[in-house]
């Protein structure tokens, strides 16, 4: 592993009215690495996800990625640089087909076009297994699928840097390992990865290094084991 | 229906339209059929910002006046042939388009519905206060003496408008078919997730209200040599609104077809109304036909259609 840094959240804040939801988090992300967020709800993971991918902005601090500073690029460029995440809550352009909403990122994002997208698409979708439902409407997809449709239509953007935002909610536990498999191989081609995750097994078997976040705040950053054994981690999700 | 096949339908029909223009039939055909053309354009323009990209644009109204406007307005001033009013209504209303979709796009929704409600109010009182366009009182233009091609200028602007209408729909069916159209109803399904998959939202935003707009104004272009007269009231006219709204919402919004079915039926029904029973049952009769699709084939003709024969077991 490299310790190149690849992302790097400079004191970011994020204010909704009075209420600071991100309070000066840095944090920074190495190229190549597979990284975990994790927090109890409300403690502002996905808020600061939102600031790195360009759906909000942040209020104050900065966001460079790679050399470039991205703090007010809109979402499209970031992801055009390279920046994909998927959605906690299933976004799909419900009118498109499977393989549709994954044409989007690949024509719009990675510069991909004619029959090449569309062999490309049909690959990543039977590597999430949803080749099967290619040509169905995804609005008529089960909860799940379309959870897998999130992941499938990030990695068509060809990200450098991907964002799984509770991508293995409400999965099976195989299907939680096939996902992680999924990630792992995404990892290995050089995709940096951070995982957002309720599901502990999964991040801490998944992360090298993991980000805990508690009311807005960074209260522990290490490894997985340094963070199982972390006082602060074990307070803010159990209490005293 | 394959480029091949769309650009034959095409030729067909200017074919078609500008021999039947010819035939010299009895004026009031060519005056009617003028209306439903004008409705095809009004219809298929509104859909390609509120149907493609999901922004609902009820200043219809404004953008067509606009385009009457600037024909008027260059008629009186450079006495400038047809062309010249259609090119320059079509560009001036793409403009306001393009305007009024940096001012307001950043609203989603209803915000912007409200606004593009605002934006007919506002630029129907400064007609109505513009002296030289006629004011509130309207202004009467004289045709040219001799129409070309054609017998009677009704006649060759029947002919125009046939020409505009396959024009609309050609530029629909071309970004219905592109990665604008594809981008177009990514926004449509959810911006936010269009945006964060690479699409430009604002840009293709703008170019809807942009492209919507100007085919809009070239509709509205041809109508004060059309009528002769032009009021603020009758090209400000709430119909113009609700009728682009509604015909591609019976006919479906999804498709390029739906805009043109709906305006050839919905304009019909009301031209033969008009005749048939009375002017003023017109808004009524839409108002009934679209109340029944939004609750019976929420996807217009063309939804129920496609429902109907993936029953079939063919």
């Amino acid at each position: 592993m490299s310790a190149e840094v690849f992302l790097d959240v400079q004191s970011v804040t994020k204010r909704f009215g009075g209420f600071a939801a991100l309070n000066g988090v840095s944090l920074s992300v190495r190229r190549g690495e597979r990284f975990g967020l994790i927090g109890p709800n409300g403690s502002g993971k996905t808020t600061l996800i939102n600031c790195v991918s360009g759906t909000l902005r942040a209020d104050g601090g900065r966001i460079v990625f790679g050399d470039q500073d991205i703090t007010t690029l809109p979402a499209h460029r970031r992801t055009r640089l390279g920046i994909a995440r998927s959605f906690q809550i299933p976004k799909p352009f419900m009118s498109m087909t499977v393989v549709d909403n994954l044409l989007i990122p690949l024509e719009y994002a990675a510069g991909g076009h004619g029959a090449a997208a569309m062999d490309e698409a049909m690959s990543i979708l039977r590597l999430m297994g949803l080749d099967a439902k290619a040509r169905v409407r995804s609005g008529a997809l089960t909860q799940i699928e379309m959870r897998k449709l999130e992941l499938a239509r990030a990695m068509a953007a060809r990200p450098k840097l991907l964002v799984s935002d509770e991508a293995m909610a409400g999965l099976s536990s195989n299907e939680v390992d096939d996902i992680l498999a999924i990630l792992f191989r995404l990892n290995e081609t050089g995709i940096t990865v951070i995982m957002i995750e309720h599901i502990m097994r999964a991040v801490m078997r998944f992360s090298e290094r993991i980000a805990v976040l508690d009311a807005g705040e960074k209260i522990a950053e290490g490894g997985p084991d340094q963070i199982l054994a972390d006082k602060r981690v074990e307070k803010a999700y159990l209490g005293e | 229906m394959s480029g091949r096949a769309f650009a034959v339908a095409a030729v067909v029909v200017i074919a078609g339209g500008l021999l039947v223009a010819g035939l010299g039939l009895n004026q009031y055909y060519y005056f009617a059929a003028y209306v439903v053309l004008q409705y095809v354009v009004l219809a298929t323009a509104w859909n390609i910002l509120g149907g493609y990209t999901g922004y609902v644009n009820f200043g219809t109204p404004a953008f067509f006046a606009l385009g009457a406007y600037t024909a008027v307005v260059l008629i009186k001033w450079l006495k400038a042939p047809l062309l010249a009013q259609l090119v320059a209504g079509a560009v001036v209303a793409g403009l306001l388009g393009l305007a009024i979709g940096y001012l307001t796009l950043r609203l989603r929704g209803v915000f912007f519905s409200i606004a593009t409600l605002a934006l007919t109010v506002v630029l129907q009182t400064m007609f109505v206060n513009w002296e030289y366009t006629g004011g509130a009182r309207g202004i009467s233009l004289a045709r040219p003496a001799t129409a070309p091609f054609y017998g009677s200028y009704v006649q060759f602007v029947f002919a125009v408008m046939v020409i505009l209408a396959v024009l609309a729909v050609a530029t629909a069916w071309c970004i219905e078919r592109s990665w604008i159209g594809r981008g177009f109803a990514a926004i449509r399904d959810n911006e936010e997730a269009a945006e964060c998959m690479g699409v430009p939202t604002l840009r293709l935003k703008l170019l809807a209200t942009t492209v919507s707009g100007m085919l809009m104004g070239l509709a509205g272009a041809p109508f004060p040599f059309y009528i002769t007269f032009v009021e603020p009231a009758s090209v400000f006219d709430l119909n113009y609104a609700v009728n682009s709204l509604a015909m591609p919402m019976i006919g479906g919004t999804t498709t390029w077809v739906g805009p043109v079915i709906g305006a050839v039926l919905l304009g019909s029904a009301q031209q033969i109304a008009t005749v048939t029973i009375s002017s003023e049952l017109n808004l009524l009769l839409v108002g009934v036909i679209l109340v029944a699709f939004v609750i019976l084939a929420p996807e217009g003709i063309v939804g129920l259609v496609r429902r109907l024969s993936r029953r079939d077991p063919a």
